[in-house]
């Protein structure tokens, strides 16, 4: 699977199905920083991805003195 | 995993609410906890007009949706910093955002106002350009509403920014601070607007969730100064603590809220006066905004 993440944009391969939880923490990104996107739906921790799934991380962190 | 409400699969999970929601859910859950907000605070009446500051993010835009879906009469400003592409694009998002919904976004340049865009601030007084920018904000919200009719100015800060600010604060006890923090600052002069954060109950990680499940369509990347702020740095320490102990973030800020910031509340409240040059309100005698235009002016 394909697995893109922001700031800046770049992509990695994933081998193998696994759970979310399990390619968060491979990529060591926590959970509460980033959405997880498939598509046009959001996955939670405990569901499987693989195969020819392309996910999106987004990270959730805006900035600076707002 | 499956939603508290109904059972369908879950796109969303809380752990600090131990819950997890559905699309539709979770959207009754995010505009439940905004109204929460507005009532507990009396941000503002039903029939008020409300200011609300929008960057083009996920967070303001979130806002901004929320109170247009419960019927509120808004005006959008937005604050056009003139940070190369990111204000160029944010800037386009607000005004489809404006345009889609038939609301009203006013836009202030700070070239305009201040003689420079943030950048050229940041060289001129050598100071982290987010010093510069969060005065300008501040003051431009504040005198647009006034000059406007406006008497309340809302904001997107969420959870996570709040409670940044507030271990900032604790870091350094800064108490002067800690008595100012609060998602609702109440008019303390005929000059100041009321400002208001609906969204201080809601993490920013549910403030994106928010904004991806009602296709709104927000400047994901990053102000370019954002990377070297102190805020992140205290972001990412909690978000640490709240990966270890869910709830972490919540207890808080809230905590603060509810049964320390008392302690903190100031009883000799500093004198305010009438910046000589324009008007608005300052401690001193020549306002932080209006020093800074002499000196943008000076160095030009
Ligand atoms: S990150 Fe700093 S410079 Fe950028 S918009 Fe926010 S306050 Fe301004
Ligand atoms: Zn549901
Ligand atoms: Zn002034």
């Amino acid at each position: 699977m394909k697995v893109i993440l922001r700031n800046p944009r770049r992509e990695v391969e994933v081998h193998g199905n696994r759970r979310v939880k399990d390619v968060l923490r491979e990529l060591e990104v926590l959970p509460e920083t980033v959405l997880v996107i498939r598509g046009d739906t959001m996955l939670t921790a405990d569901q499987m991805v693989g195969g020819d799934d392309v996910i999106e991380l987004r990270p959730v962190m805006s900035g600076g003195s707002r | 995993m499956k939603c508290r409400k109904c059972g369908d699969r879950a796109v969303l999970e809380l752990r600090r609410h131990n819950a997890a929601f559905c699309a539709a859910d979770f959207v009754d859950f995010f505009r439940n906890q905004v109204r929460e907000a507005i009532r507990r605070y009396r941000m503002f009446e039903r029939d008020e007009h409300v200011l609300v500051a929008v960057s083009g993010g996920k967070d303001s835009l979130a806002l901004w949706d929320v109170l247009l879906e419960d019927g509120y009469r808004t005006s959008g400003l937005y604050l056009d910093l003139g940070i190369f592409d990111y204000s160029v694009e944010s800037h386009a998002k607000c005004e489809a955002f404006a345009a889609a919904h038939g609301a009203e976004l006013i836009v202030v340049r700070v070239t305009e106002e201040i003689g420079a865009p943030i950048p050229v601030i940041k060289d001129v007084t050598r100071r982290p350009p987010c010093s510069g920018c969060g005065l300008s904000k501040r003051y431009l919200m504040n005198r647009v509403a006034l000059e406007r009719g406006f008497s309340v100015v809302a904001t997107g800060h969420n959870l996570d920014d709040e409670a940044a600010t507030l271990f900032g604060s604790v870091m350094h006890w800064q108490t002067e601070a800690l008595s100012r923090q609060s998602p609702a600052l109440a008019s303390t002069h005929p000059k100041l607007v009321r400002r208001v954060k609906p969204l201080y109950r809601l993490s920013e990680r549910e403030t994106a969730a928010y904004a991806f499940l009602r296709a709104i369509d927000y400047i994901v990347d990053e102000c370019p100064f954002a990377k070297g702020a102190t805020s992140i740095a205290h972001k990412e320490t909690l978000n640490r603590m709240e990966d270890a102990s869910p709830g972490a973030k919540h207890n808080f800020l809230l905590g603060f809220l509810d049964r320390a910031r008392p302690a903190f509340e100031r009883v000799d409240a500093v004198p305010l006066n009438e910046c000589a040059r324009c008007g608005q309100v300052t401690t001193g005698t020549v306002c932080a905004f209006c020093k800074l235009a002499e000196r943008v002016k000076r160095a030009g």
